[in-house]
């Protein structure tokens, strides 16, 4: 269960997220849908630690912990996981060091004991075959001349490798064909679990039509202003986000 | 005292001091006001790093030679040149002479090992690459952060030679491996390549002079560095291409790392030009590690640590995959990621 309460997010002396409140229950996938400049992204940023995002009010719990008290790599191993809008490309590292050097990390950092080479590579085979990727690419360096696709690919690869309980999507259909798209959906689908909640934020409906979600919110101004069933999003996409913003001066 | 090296630590008038223009970053007499005491005689201890590749081995231990100062390699061969030093507070001097005769392939692993402290040492090196002949010099400087170390090679390579060398240093209060490269091109290369990782107050200077003296050579240089804490790198890198080096190509590259706010890097790239018809470029830049890249690492469950360690490692780790020699190149990598 995420239980973010009266949440307050300043990047530098700009207040972004004004007493947002949200649950999501284990199990659920939850939207959040705005126009731009709501915050949705802050959210993201926020809920997974980044420098820069300082939480003045509020509170995150996260199955109990406070995350708010955690660094980000602390949270990622409480299950924390945060799919990039723009995935970063890490020259000189290749993807699959990266991808067994954070998962040995997490674990250590739970007190479990670490993946061995061979049983990683056996892992790690068995995903990028199951989202249709080419095995060598991952020993190239992480997102480095990657295509948007393959950007997003290696993202969803990574959440099946390291298998986050609370998995937050930013934007994850931009730049995505319709091909892409439907892989990359299909790969969170299949993460779809009674353990794992999903924070889904997009500013499109689109998404919406492969991942379904349980519940929709709507922020704006830093705020959840509306909440509903998946019908919500289709009334989004009719009507536009015009009668939650604030009036025009 | 070979006169192509131009200090005498019995002297403290031969002592280098910011006023020379070559020596404006490495303030050598700022440290050393007086003729250091002569250090002592001592044993030699450990193997040193790159004993499992064998070899011939020159050592000098506090300055002195145990064994031979001079050495000839034909056919393929593995030099060890071990510059050893165990000294407190006294000075020391050694020079070592290398010949690579046409056709050698010559593997030459140079050491400077620093136990003890505040020692001063001055270690030069002749090197001759004769035509045809193919030199690798590995340079790994691993000294106490209050010894001053002066680190100077001659190298002169014949026409249809090639010489490549990649100096690792991890500083001291002053810490300058220098490289003057007599380059007599006719089809020669020379890469000249390095990488510092310096961290607490130390320092390295990273120099070299690469002379294009006739037509056809090719250069090629790298150097990438780390400066953290309060620690500075120091790049001087010269290509000068005389006058009738025509179709010279030369590539100088320098990449520096500033990992903490009051760690300095000093850059003096030039290229001196006289010939016509010739590519030269360089590159220099001078940043800190990416911020967004730590964060996602971050995110995906790497402690910030490791994460900076990670990608220092990957913004290096270049140089030393250019490292020709297979065997010591492994040592290096294997060197480096323990000290990251």
């Amino acid at each position: 269960m995420l239980s973010i309460s009266n949440l307050h997010v300043s990047v530098g002396d700009k207040p972004i997220l004004k007493g947002l409140t949200l649950d999501v229950p284990a199990g659920e996938v939850h939207a959040i849908m705005g126009p731009n400049g709501a915050g949705k992204s802050t959210l993201g940023y926020a809920l997974s630690g980044r420098p820069g995002y300082e939480a003045t009010e509020g509170s995150v719990e996260w199955n109990g912990a406070d995350l708010l008290d955690l660094d980000p790599a602390e949270r990622a191993a409480k299950g924390v996981f945060l799919s990039f809008q723009y995935p970063i490309e890490i020259p000189g590292v290749p993807a699959l060091t990266f991808v067994r050097t954070a998962l040995n990390a997490q674990k250590r950092a739970r007190g479990e004991a670490e993946v061995s080479a061979p049983e990683f590579l056996r892992l790690v085979k068995a995903a990028s075959k199951a989202l249709k990727m080419d095995f060598d690419m991952l020993k190239r360096p992480l997102n480095v001349g990657f295509s948007g696709g393959e950007k997003k690919r290696m993202e969803i690869l990574q959440m099946a490798l390291l298998e986050p309980s609370l998995l937050i999507l930013d934007e994850t259909d931009s730049g995505l064909d319709i091909d892409a798209l439907r892989i990359v959906a299909d790969g969170v689908n299949a993460l779809r679990s009674p353990e794992r909640s999903m924070l889904v934020i997009t500013h499109y409906q689109r998404l919406l039509d492969y991942i379904k979600p349980d519940r929709v919110h709507v922020l704006a101004a830093g705020r959840i202003v509306a909440s509903g069933g998946p019908e919500l999003a289709l009334q989004l996409e009719a009507e536009g986000y015009d009668k939650y913003l604030p009036a025009a001066a | 005292m070979s006169a192509l090296f131009d200090i005498d630590l019995a002297d403290a008038s031969t002592f280098p001091s910011r006023r020379t223009e070559a020596w404006k970053y490495s303030d050598l007499r700022r440290y050393l006001r007086e003729a250091p005491q002569p250090s002592p005689t001592t044993a030699i201890g450990a193997p040193g790093p790159f004993y499992d590749l064998g070899g011939e081995a020159i050592v000098f231990a506090n300055g002195r030679a145990v064994g031979v100062t001079d050495f000839i390699a034909s056919g393929e061969q593995i030099l060890r040149l071990r510059y050893m030093s165990d000294a407190v507070g006294t000075g020391h001097s050694a020079g070592a002479r290398v010949v690579a005769r046409p056709g050698a392939r010559l593997l030459l692993l140079e050491t400077h090992e620093g136990a003890g402290s505040a020692y001063v040492a001055h270690n030069t090196l002749e090197l001759d690459v004769a035509a045809g002949a193919e030199v690798t010099r590995v340079v790994l400087a691993e000294e106490p952060e209050d010894a001053l170390s002066i680190a100077q090679a001659q190298v002169r390579v014949e026409a249809g030679g090639v010489f490549r060398q990649t100096v690792i240093a991890t500083g001291a209060k002053l810490q300058r491996v220098e490289t003057r490269i007599e380059h007599h091109a006719r089809g020669a290369h020379v890469q000249a390549d390095g990488l510092y990782l310096l961290d607490g107050a130390r320092q390295a200077d990273l120099t070299s002079v690469v002379r294009h003296l006739d037509r056809d050579g090719t250069t090629s240089q790298l150097i990438k560095g780390v400066a953290r804490d309060t620690a500075r790198g120091v790049f001087q890198g010269k290509i000068v291409v005389e006058r009738g080096a025509d179709g010279t190509d030369a590539r100088m590259g320098h990449h520096a790392l500033i990992a903490s706010q009051r760690a300095e890097i000093d850059a003096k790239p030039e290229l001196i030009i006289y010939a016509d018809d010739v590519q030269c470029a360089h590159g220099n830049t001078v940043g800190t590690l990416d911020e967004s890249a730590l964060f996602y690492m971050q995110q995906r469950g790497v402690p910030a640590d490791e994460a900076r360690a990670l990608l220092t490692q990957a913004f290096l780790i270049e140089v030393v995959d250019r490292i020709e020699h297979e065997g010591a190149r492994e040592v290096v990598r294997e060197w480096l990621t323990a000290r990251l």
